[in-house]
């Protein structure tokens, strides 16, 4: 058998890379085009009925995750409220391209609208404009997808709600008086730092000149770290009043270390956490408010901002006004985002009511 | 198509014992053919949006990556050989694509250096497997994190997008009047290839007798290790190539792109009836598994099937395809115990 002559193959592969270098396709030399998005179509016409029997499907990150089947079940009861029909389909894995081929097989299927809580905001674009091409109405929620891809994104949460209230919520527990600490999760999160910004700015209202925030610690939303954190501002500041972390690790590590120690009912923990895994420390006094979105409301609006777009009561545009039920009159806003509002505060009674 | 495994020895009795027919009708990759007709005219009578022009260039189109690698895997494979760093060398040309792109490069310049790099990730695994003698399951598994791990050193978790519309239409548009996207037809043209390769060329036939008994190969005068060698670059080289076609076909460049791929693409070949002990199989037959495979999934996806059910659907078709072989050869084996025990007719 004669040598395949590898070097030879190698070489002449090499000496193709060093001809072709020289001009080609480069990021510089193609012009920006993307602005030409498709678009569902037509003028809005804000008192067009919702249609009938409308066909939505909700193509959650991937299924079978408890938060986004809460998500997900609410825009389905909701898209019943308006005779609609909702389904949920999806990867059993959250990577950046499995949701391709479902998005493909919706646009077969000719639904009217396809709710998408996009893996990667990029890859999922190329189908997204297909079904908008084909009169599909497509409302990104949870997670967005690249701005020209889809017609509106439903922003669980707005940062500046979420640290304004968070301070607010102190303030009542402690009576607006006395020292906090912030625990938060690792020292440059970028969604962590944003909140923590308008806590800072909150704090600088006249209503809350008798609260003082003496130090921003970092738990790098690592359990045991928190909880080390946690026990670590208490000794530092005996007489800390308020422990707020913007995380769900470190609000429930802190809630930990302090139901087992002689804080407890002196230090009073808040921030953002899940009913689950707050419940028992929520039963047991530690803790009595706490705030989060309410993932149902996400669903239940993606479905209604749905339903608006397939009847034709709004395009996308900013300004645009839709009815969601039993959450009232909606805006859009700005890249056609519709904010979903302040915050959840859970407490001991209605916490039973939520699991996630 | 062609015979199997010529090197493989078979007492002549056990081929006169079955009729040649029937043989050939219980071999596996005709059975997977059938399946594949049986599910596409199901598809098509029972589901209306299945045989859509539309409908199938996608599913086409989502298998390019899978069909691709699967060539040169049914080679190795053959040769007793397997692949598993496969999905890695496309996530890391994937990821390198991606890097260079923002840095500026030219996309002429930078798609031959990923093959390059493909068949530099290849030549590794070939002489670790031939110059070490190691058994090359352990070492692409080695390779496979080693790959990916070097991917997210390139691009980190970033994901980079934004790639020239003509060189996107190149990996999703359909040859026109077709509904065959443009990589699926390159895997048609190279699948060509790799069946007349495989079963019409003295390198098919050395294949199949390294699979078969690699000593025997050896003393045999054929070239083994370098056989397998070469095996392993072209592996590489067509997994970076598929690299490239994923990373414009999604539009996104990243370092977890195509996770897991591998064991689509080794589900594929075992489908098509190629045994993983090597020496048998043949290309037809794992062309059938990779069409079966996809359409099956999408008729699945295009009736509501959920997720867990069609994962159990394709698990299941996967062990019957490893399973039904074997019965049939136990069944033959013991039929020829039989009648050799039976008193001759005089």
């Amino acid at each position: 058998m004669k040598k395949p002559p590898l070097a030879a193959v190698a070489l002449a592969a090499v000496l193709a890379v060093g001809a072709s270098a020289c001009g080609g396709t480069t990021k510089s030399s193609e012009a920006k085009d993307n602005g030409a998005a498709a678009t569902s179509g037509g003028k809005a016409n804000p008192n067009a009925p919702i249609k009938k029997n409308l066909k939505l499907a909700f193509l959650p990150k991937q299924v079978n995750n408890p938060y986004e089947t809460i998500v997900d079940n609410a825009g389905i009861a909701g898209a019943k409220e308006f005779g609609g029909q909702a389904k949920e389909v999806g990867p059993s894995d959250a990577s950046a391209s499995s949701q391709i081929s479902y998005l493909n097989t919706l646009i077969q299927q000719r639904q009217d609208a396809i709710l998408i809580a996009a893996n990667d905001p990029n890859a999922v674009c190329g189908p997204l404009k297909q079904a908008m091409s084909r009169k599909i109405a497509v409302v990104a929620y949870d997670s967005d997808a690249a701005k020209e891809c889809r017609d509106v994104f439903i922003n669980q949460a707005s940062s500046e709600e979420i640290g304004r209230s968070e301070v607010k919520v102190m303030s009542d527990l402690i009576g607006g008086k006395g020292k906090i600490a912030i625990l938060s999760a690792t020292a440059n999160a970028t969604n962590q730092n944003t909140w923590i910004g308008f806590m800072k700015d909150e704090l600088k209202k006249p209503e809350y000149a008798g609260i003082k925030l003496v130090k921003v610690a970092y738990g790098d939303d690592d359990d045991q770290k928190s909880f080390q954190q946690t026990q670590g501002l208490l000794q530092a500041y005996p007489d800390l009043k308020g422990i707020i972390a913007p995380t769900t690790v470190g609000i429930a590590a802190a809630a930990r270390y302090v139901s087992g120690s002689k804080y407890k009912g002196t230090v009073e923990v808040s921030g953002l956490g899940t009913p689950d895994q707050m419940r028992k420390f929520v039963k047991d006094g530690t803790v009595s408010k706490f705030e989060l979105w309410n993932p149902g409301d996400l669903g239940y609006l993606a479905s209604y901002a749905a339903a608006a777009l397939a009847s034709g009561q709004i395009t996308g545009a900013q300004g645009e006004t839709f009815k969601a039920g039993r959450l009232g009159e909606r805006t859009i806003g700005k890249d056609g985002e519709v904010i979903l509002g302040p915050p959840t505060v859970f407490d001991k009674s209605n916490i039973d009511n939520f699991h996630f | 198509m062609a015979p199997e495994a010529p090197a493989k020895t078979r007492a002549p009795a056990a081929r006169a014992a079955a009729p040649r027919g029937a043989a050939r009708l219980v071999r596996w990759d005709v059975i997977v053919t059938a399946l594949l007709i049986v599910v596409f005219a199901g598809g098509a009578l029972g589901t209306s949006d299945f045989a859509t022009g539309d409908n199938l260039s996608f599913a086409l189109g989502d298998l390019s990556e899978i069909a691709l690698i699967a060539l040169p895997m049914t080679l190795l494979v053959v040769a007793a050989e397997v692949d598993l760093s496969v999905a890695s060398v496309l996530g890391l040309c994937s990821a390198l694509f991606g890097a260079l792109w923002n840095a500026g490069w030219a996309i002429e310049t930078i798609i031959p250096l990923l093959i390059l790099i493909g068949a530099l990730g290849g030549l590794v695994n070939g002489l670790l497997v031939t110059r070490l003698g190691l058994p090359s399951l352990a070492v692409t598994i080695g390779t496979m994190t080693l790959y990916r791990g070097l991917a997210y050193v390139v691009l980190g978790t970033k994901a980079v997008a934004q790639f020239p519309q003509n060189y996107a239409d190149m990996a999703v548009k359909t040859v026109p009047g077709t509904p065959i996207p443009y990589p699926f037809a390159l895997f048609v043209v190279l699948a060509i290839a790799t069946a007349i390769v495989l079963h019409a060329t003295g390198l098919g036939r050395a294949l199949f007798a390294i699979g078969a008994q690699e000593e025997a190969a050896f003393f045999a005068g054929i070239r083994v290790k370098r056989i397998k060698l070469l095996l392993f670059v072209v592996s590489g080289v067509v997994a970076a190539f598929a690299g490239a076609v994923y990373t414009l076909r999604y539009g996104s460049a990243r370092a977890d792109n195509g996770i897991g791929l591998e064991l689509a693409v080794i589900a594929a070949v075992l489908l098509g009836g190629v045994d993983f002990d090597g020496g048998r199989g043949t290309l037809g037959g794992v062309v059938a598994g990779v069409l079966l495979i996809g359409l099956l999934r999408n008729l699945l996806m295009l009736r509501d099937v959920a997720t867990e059910i069609q994962s159990i659907v394709t698990g299941l078709l996967l062990i019957v395809s490893v399973l039904t072989p074997r019965i049939v050869a136990r069944v033959r084996e013991a039929r020829r115990h039989h009648r050799g025990s039976l008193p001759a007719p005089s």
